[in-house]
């Protein structure tokens, strides 16, 4: 179909609200922050004072970062969380989305519980996690007493502190993932489950055989935005642990909060920004190209 | 519904790239709550009106942390009794929360819109003196004398020769204990005589009176690090402060003494042991015999302690070292009414109606050397000994100060940490940082 002028008009007025916001809030400052990674400002001096320009030091801010033995340890640390993460969050959300797509009494009810822990604020979360990781006064490890398993210290200790971050965010983020899956579940045409069961086809054939493929669009779906918000790890830590402990927790975007915002470092900050960008980028594309082998498209 | 793969590519690709923007603008969470906390009425306390009727007067805008929470009230007082000495001079407050204070006045004050006088701390002050964007107060000094000002933090509030901020209010470091404890363990109380070895002694007596009983607390981290190798002839950099020097024999002493208070005798609790308990809640629950903390918890403790507590000044090893936090009080570098800003602050710095203000509210102590005004702080008990609040300024040290002093006091934390915790041993913690800050931060 041919857009006419008049038709084009109306759709830039249209379009024009949130270009706008899109425009000064993410373009600018996207642009303004690659700028940035090329030079050593401090973010706190203003550019009308004397020695306020920042100057250009080209690559120096990227090599630096890459050359340190801080980006491949924090780097380490997001794939720890990335490891423990991805997995879980992938079988508790799917479960949690065929439970909740039965057409039992009241099913309505446990759609919005579920999704309750995702419209919490991050900082509340957070410290409710925080008090029931506690070693000693805390109730996971209570429970855990109850059959007969010590706890361990959780967020004091180095290395089961990123456990305890994956913990919160499972909770928390479970609710968004089996939202998206059960609506790849309610799409799935019921005919095929019929045919299977004419077939014979028992629960984990059909399983097996007819949702997992026909979910497959979702589940990558779900996949990468995972990797995504794995990599963009922040307010859990910033709250739970600050980094510590001596360093454990300490991701990327806690990094450059640190760099920017503590350090006065902003040109760096941005750097690790934008390192942070191609890593994303990097994983996105290569699944892009890995999907072909599993997902199937147009059922 | 459909799901093309064209359609996911697009989506995801979108999704990528607002991923790094979100990332690039995230202000933390303790911007977030800033904003809550604040309940979008920065502006308490601002004129209330009739300003306008005189032409000439003038206002300051004037920003702190520091009142926030209860003492907003005594603030207002100040002012109220600022502009009425000055009657051409409007002050306009705003009280913003700790959280996120420093990340809003750093945004504020790259764009150019900082307030003309604000509050920094100590730990902020030289990043922001060395930047550049404060204004050098000596040249309203004319007919001010600075001996009325504790010396000691009239010093902290100046960074390359010049004075760039006044201190507002101190706040030392004493040692608190609980003489009940003392009692039943045995041992004598505290004297300014005592050194690391008396501390030791006692606190592994009171240590042996139950499971849940400590002897001692005293953080393991870079405020209390930095005073403690003092305490033991060592120092965290060289004179001309051209050189860190933290794996010196003397400083991994002290570092061993420190830890093995943790590991070896257990006399102070370890992380897990704390469970995310504050070490002020310890002291307060009556299971804590020692605390090495600030005389900010004075208003705290003597509301919610049933017990009988005191405090010394803090015991040394071979020398004594005590050490101090202090808030100053700045002027921005780029404003117009400077030369009333200065009133502002050397009254809230200096006048005796506002340290009184401040004695009176327990708010912190004014830092000034009028007898009067601290004769009435000395009347106010408990703790009985509270001389020693002013006896413990004769030993104060001053931390090593550096421009990019968050990143160093991390880089130390950071190992002093992982040796509290047995990761690694204190010679090795101390070695790795001296590595990292060499490394990292620039000395000139």
């Amino acid at each position: 179909m041919q857009i006419t002028k008049r038709g084009r008009l109306a759709v830039i007025l249209f379009l024009l609200p949130c270009l706008t916001g899109l425009v000064l809030f993410s373009v600018i400052p996207v642009l303004y922050a690659f700028l940035l990674s090329f030079t050593d400002w401090d973010g706190l001096k203003p550019v009308d004072l004397p020695g306020g320009v920042p100057s250009f030091v080209g690559l120096d801010n990227y090599i630096s970062i890459l050359s340190g033995e801080e980006f491949w340890r924090v780097l380490r640390n997001t794939a720890v969380y990335v490891v423990l993460y991805i997995p879980v969050i992938l079988i508790a959300s799917m479960s949690a989305a065929l439970l909740l797509n039965r057409p039992y009494r009241g099913v309505g009810l446990y759609r919005v519980l579920f999704y309750i822990p995702v419209l919490t604020s991050w900082v509340a979360g957070s410290l409710i996690f925080k008090s029931l990781l506690s070693p000693e006064y805390g109730g996971v490890n209570e429970l855990l007493g109850w059959i007969g398993v010590e706890g361990p210290g959780w967020l004091y200790d180095p290395v089961w502190a990123m456990p305890g971050i994956v913990l919160a965010s499972i909770w928390k983020d479970m609710g968004f993932f089996a939202l998206i899956f059960l609506g790849g579940l309610q799409s799935i045409d019921p005919v095929y489950y019929e045919a299977a069961k004419i077939d014979g086809a028992n629960v984990w054939q059909r399983m097996k055989h007819i949702t997992l493929p026909l979910l497959s669009p979702v589940t990558f779906f779900v996949i990468v935005i995972c990797l995504i918000f794995s990599f963009q790890l922040f307010p859990q830590v910033m709250i739970m642990t600050d980094g510590g402990p001596h360093g454990a927790t300490q991701v990327m975007v806690e990094r450059i909060y640190r760099y920017s915002f503590n350090y006065f470092k902003m040109g760096y900050a941005s750097a690790f920004s934008f390192i942070l960008f191609a890593i994303i980028f990097l994983f996105t594309w290569l699944q892009l190209k890995l999907q072909k082998k599993w997902v199937h498209y147009d059922a | 519904m459909k799901w093309s793969m064209k359609w996911m590519k697009v989506l995801l690709l979108t999704v990528a790239v607002l991923a790094v923007a979100a990332a690039g603008c995230s202000g933390g969470p303790s911007a977030e709550t800033g904003a809550e906390q604040t309940g979008g009425s920065p502006q308490q306390g601002s004129s209330e009106g009739g300003a306008e009727s005189d032409a000439e007067a003038v206002t300051v805008k004037f920003t702190n942390f520091s009142a926030s929470g209860d003492n907003e009230k005594y603030l207002q007082q100040m002012k109220e009794a600022f502009e009425k000495e000055h009657s051409h001079i409007k002050i306009d407050i705003e009280t913003l929360p700790y959280e996120g204070y420093f990340t809003q006045m750093q945004t504020r004050v790259a764009s150019g819109t900082a307030p003309d006088a604000y509050e920094l701390n100590y730990e902020n002050f030289v990043s922001y003196a060395k930047k550049g964007v404060l204004k050098d107060l000596t040249e309203f000094f004319d007919g001010f004398d600075t001996s009325v000002l504790n010396s000691n933090a009239l010093e902290a509030f100046a960074a390359d020769g010049k004075q760039y901020g006044l201190p507002a209010s101190f706040s030392n470091v004493v040692l608190f204990y609980n003489k009940d404890l003392f009692d039943q363990a045995g041992a004598e109380y505290p004297t300014n005589d005592w050194t690391w070895q008396d501390v030791q002694e006692a606190a592994e007596k009171i240590r042996a009176l139950g499971d849940q009983i400590y002897g001692i607390y005293q953080p393991i981290q870079f405020w209390e690090f930095y005073k403690m190798v003092r305490q033991n002839g060592g120092s965290l950099m060289n004179e001309d402060m051209t050189q860190f020097t933290l794996d010196t024999p003397e400083n991994i002493e002290t570092l061993e003494y420190m830890v093995g208070r943790v590991l070896d005798t257990n006399v102070m609790p370890t992380e897990a042991q704390m469970a995310g308990m504050g070490d002020w809640d310890l002291f307060k629950s009556g299971r804590l015999g020692m605390l090495v903390t600030g005389i900010w918890a004075f208003p705290d403790f003597s509301e919610n302690i049933d017990f009988q507590w005191d405090i010394e000044v803090e015991p040394g090893n071979t020398a004594k070292a005590t050490h101090f936090f202090s808030n100053g009080l700045v002027i921005n570098q780029n404003s117009k009414v400077a030369e009333a800003a200065f009133e502002w602050l050397k009254f809230m710095s200096s006048s005796k109606e506002a340290a009184q203000i401040r004695v009176d509210a327990g708010w912190e102590l004014p830092a000034i050397n009028d007898e009067d005004v601290l004769e009435s702080y000395l009347q106010v008990t408990p703790p009985d000994n509270k001389k020693a609040v002013f006896e413990s300024l004769d030993y104060l040290v001053t931390p090593p100060v550096v421009e990019q002093n968050a990143e160093m006091t991390d880089i130390i934390n950071l190992h002093l940490e992982a040796a509290r915790d047995g990761a690694i041993t204190p010679a090795e913690a101390l070695r790795e940082a001296q590595k990292a800050l060499e490394e990292k931060i620039n000395l000139q």
